[in-house]
């Protein structure tokens, strides 16, 4: 960048009416890291980023912190934080304040934390012999700083899979608060956690379309016990966390080779994962051995993360538009999601990039064994006829049955995380205890996340995280916007018809019939 | 030995309106009333084109595949107890079967089957949802074409045998709607089926026959009304609306 172009762009932004203080602040810092160098790679990989066939999804020139990073706040608040100049916390009031410190300490890629912890088991333990007004009051104040203080909708907060009042209390704030700040997971063990717990999350997704629900069974066998699920749907190890997330565009991998499926799946495919993994290793490099992230950290001075814990993110999207360009090469006309064939060849080519992926190694990546962990990328605003993930497209989905086993064979391949959004319409509101049933189902079937969006209420999920529509059409109305992620939202969707998934009318009262009446 | 067959309108392998949770719902073909208000009078006739022929191993096949996903299975219809002994083997085998074992089963019925019909249906069957269409008998017969004294019969053995899970009362303009009726069928129920839940269910013209098209359609402040009425003797906790 040369520096005539840099000033303009700098005057631009401070001078910009849509940003507040703080987003000037961060898109300043933005530019400045644009003006740096790129970590090195090859010429190939470079043209694979410049193209659009690999995708670091804007982490920036000069890597200087993980993507995504988990701290242990258990041991936090176990041992207190010099760093923070706080002692380990002994009553609710102390626990919760040494959290919302802590948060504003945490960097991500979105300069906000991404990971706030389970607070239900961080803060269990204080609620004992707290009343329940002033539990309710205390979590109220927490819940709202939140939202105001960390205003990114890939905050994420995490519950489960236990019964807890501190749960219960959140659910019934998140229910009343209506915000879209924090992203929240409920895990589900299918066997430990109480359906009336899931019934109560249920309610709470139709109020304001959150929590999202992850196979908590799943999720420990390939995680272990301390996992978190971070941003929109990341789902990594606590104490540590995700260096970075490159995407490879599998429609646009098949698009460009002009191959059949054999030599697709057999050259060209490996070739692409290869150019992915180089990108992804260049940063992790930079990131750990030139920025030195983990030897000046706080976080990793005081053992809150740690580098044997980290690792990457190898995610794909576009399956759908690639199985179809495949399955018309061979003369078929079957598409994915809802022909047999064509969603089983989905499967088959997520599982081959698993095997290629697993036999990348990458630096820095111990947390899983030097591989990064496949992870089923949810998109961006900007992706234009590429449907998110290994996502059914958008009005092609098929009935609610359907569409889960077509999905569900893909989600053992991501161990961290996969998103395929469900539909409803509020017939479900008289009948909660039915979306209780899917999840269970939907789990025990082997799918590891579950989200569902409900037409009526304001929220919409936009790729994972959640906008208000009301906000939306402000920031239409006035080009303003308090949450950064509002304006991600706005050009999702104006580009990608999220607005448009099919309802999952699980009955049709125009077509099926009713009890005679 | 060959199979019971069952005639079928169709089947749904997810609902959420025939009973509590997600479940697998079985429309019967053929019934022996003639509503007025009926949504979906293609299946009042028993010989009818549209609808096809299983056996039970065949249903339970289909259930077997999506019971992961359901709390229960449901037989509606047209009637389910016209076909009463297909719908106790296929009761049967679901018990039987393992992976379908722990679904409960319910009947959602008009109430028209006599006593020797329950007994073979009761000891399979988790619950029975039960139609009143009307607590007095000329108003049922004005909307059925036929007397409640079965339907009064059934709601009375139904819930002696405590399986009456649900009554559902069809509440159409002009017919049924009076204060008074909705408080003596309230009065009748407290005393009758205590405990039990009450579902009120207001008309809608949609799908109805010409015949009802030009009833109209309560407004939410009647049906505010309705269930209040019914709530009096019955209670508002027992008592939902849609």
């Amino acid at each position: 960048m040369e520096t005539s172009e840099f000033r303009v762009r700098a005057r631009a932004l401070v001078d910009s009416p849509a940003l507040t203080y703080r987003q000037r602040v961060q898109a300043l810092a933005g530019l400045a890291e644009e003006a740096l160098d790129p970590p090195q790679v090859s010429e190939e990989c470079a043209a694979a980023l410049a193209s659009g066939l690999v995708n670091d999804l804007a982490e920036g020139n000069a890597p200087y912190r993980p993507r995504y990073l988990l701290p242990d706040y258990a041991t936090a608040l176990r041992h207190g934080s010099e760093f923070l100049g706080l002692k380990a916390p002994r009553d609710l009031y102390d626990a919760v304040a040494f959290l919302l410190s802590m948060y504003s300490q945490v960097p991500s890629i979105t300069g906000y934390p991404v990971y706030l912890g389970d607070v239900d088991r961080l803060l269990e333990p204080y609620a004992v012999g707290v009343d329940d007004e002033t539990l309710l009051k205390l979590m109220r104040l927490m819940w709202i700083t939140i939202d105001r203080s960390l205003p990114d909708a890939f905050t994420h907060a995490n519950l489960g899979p236990d019964d807890s009042r501190v749960g219960r209390t959140i659910l019934a704030l998140e229910r009343e608060l209506l915000q879209t700040v924090p992203n929240l997971t409920l895990r589900v063990d299918v066997e430990r956690t109480p359906d009336d717990l899931v019934i109560d999350a249920v309610r709470t997704v139709f109020a304001c379309g959150k929590p999202h629900f992850v196979n908590h069974a799943m999720m420990t066998a390939d995680l272990g016990d301390d996992y978190g699920v971070v941003s929109c749907y990341n789902s990594l190890k606590v104490g540590g966390g995700s260096h970075t997330l490159v995407r490879l565009n599998l429609a646009e991998s098949v698009r460009r080779s002009e191959v059949g499926l054999d030599d697709w799946l057999q050259t060209v495919l490996p070739h692409h994962v290869e150019l992915t993994a180089e990108l992804m290793s260049a940063r992790i490099t930079s990131l750990v051995d030139r920025a030195r992230f983990f030897d000046h950290s706080w976080l990793a001075e005081e053992g809150l993360v740690h580098l044997d814990r980290m690792s990457a993110m190898f995610g794909i999207f576009g399956l759908a538009e690639a199985v179809n360009e495949l399955v018309a090469r061979s003369g078929s006309v079957g598409r994915y999601g809802t022909d047999a064939a064509a969603t089983a060849l989905g499967w088959h080519i997520v599982e081959r990039i698993s095997e290629l992926v697993a036999a990348t190694p990458l630096p820095h990546c111990e947390g899983n064994g030097g591989h990064a962990f496949l992870h089923s990328q949810s998109g961006i605003d900007s992706d234009l006829g590429v449907t998110a993930g290994t996502r059914i497209p958008i009005g092609e989905e098929p009935p609610l049955l359907e569409h889960l086993l077509a999905v569900a064979p893909n989600h053992r391949f991501f161990a961290s995380g996969v998103s395929d959004i469900v539909h409803f319409d509020e017939t479900a509101q008289r009948n909660p205890r039915a979306v209780v049933d899917v999840i269970r189902g939907a789990m025990s079937s082997g799918m590891r996340d579950v989200t569902f969006n409900l037409d009526s209420n304001d929220f919409i999920r936009i790729t994972g995280y959640l906008v208000r529509k009301s906000d939306l059409a402000k920031l239409a109305a006035t080009g303003a916007a308090r949450h950064g992620s509002d304006v991600l939202a706005a050009g999702s969707v104006a580009n990608s018809r999220v607005t448009d998934r099919v309802v999952k009318r699980v009955i049709s009262s125009e077509s099926t019939p009713r009890p005679a009446g | 030995m060959s199979q019971p067959r069952a005639l079928l309108a169709d089947v749904v392998p997810f609902s959420w309106v025939d009973g509590p949770g997600n479940r697998f719902a079985v429309f019967f073909q053929g019934c022996n009333l003639d509503c007025l208000a009926c949504h979906n009078p293609h299946t009042m006739p028993r010989l009818t084109g549209k609808a096809h022929e299983v056996t039970v191993d065949e249903l339970v096949a289909d259930v077997r595949r999506v019971a992961p996903f359901l709390s229960g299975v449901t037989v509606s219809g047209g009637e389910a107890t016209l076909q009463a002994p297909f719908v106790a083997a296929f009761f049967q085998a679901l018990h039987e079967d393992p992976a379908t074992a722990a679904l409960t089963r319910y009947v959602d019925s008009n109430g028209c089957a006599d006593a020797a019909t329950w007994d073979m249906l009761l000891p399979v069957t988790d619950g029975v949802m039960l139609d009143l269409k009307a607590l007095d008998r000329e108003t049922h017969l004005a909307l059925t074409h036929h007397s409640n004294a079965p339907v009064l019969m059934s709601l009375h053995h139904l819930a002696a045998a405590g399986k009456l899970a649900e009554v559902r009362l069809l509440i159409v303009p002009g017919f049924n709607d009076g204060e008074d009726v909705l408080r003596d069928t309230g009065d009748y129920l407290a005393e009758h089926a205590p405990g039990v839940p009450v579902r009120i269910i207001a008309f809608r013209p949609h799908g109805v026959r010409a015949a009802a098209r030009d009833i109209p359609e309560p407004t939410t402040e009647e049906r505010e009304h309705y269930a209040e009425w019914v709530a009096s003797a019955v209670g508002a906790e027992l008592v939902s609306i849609v």
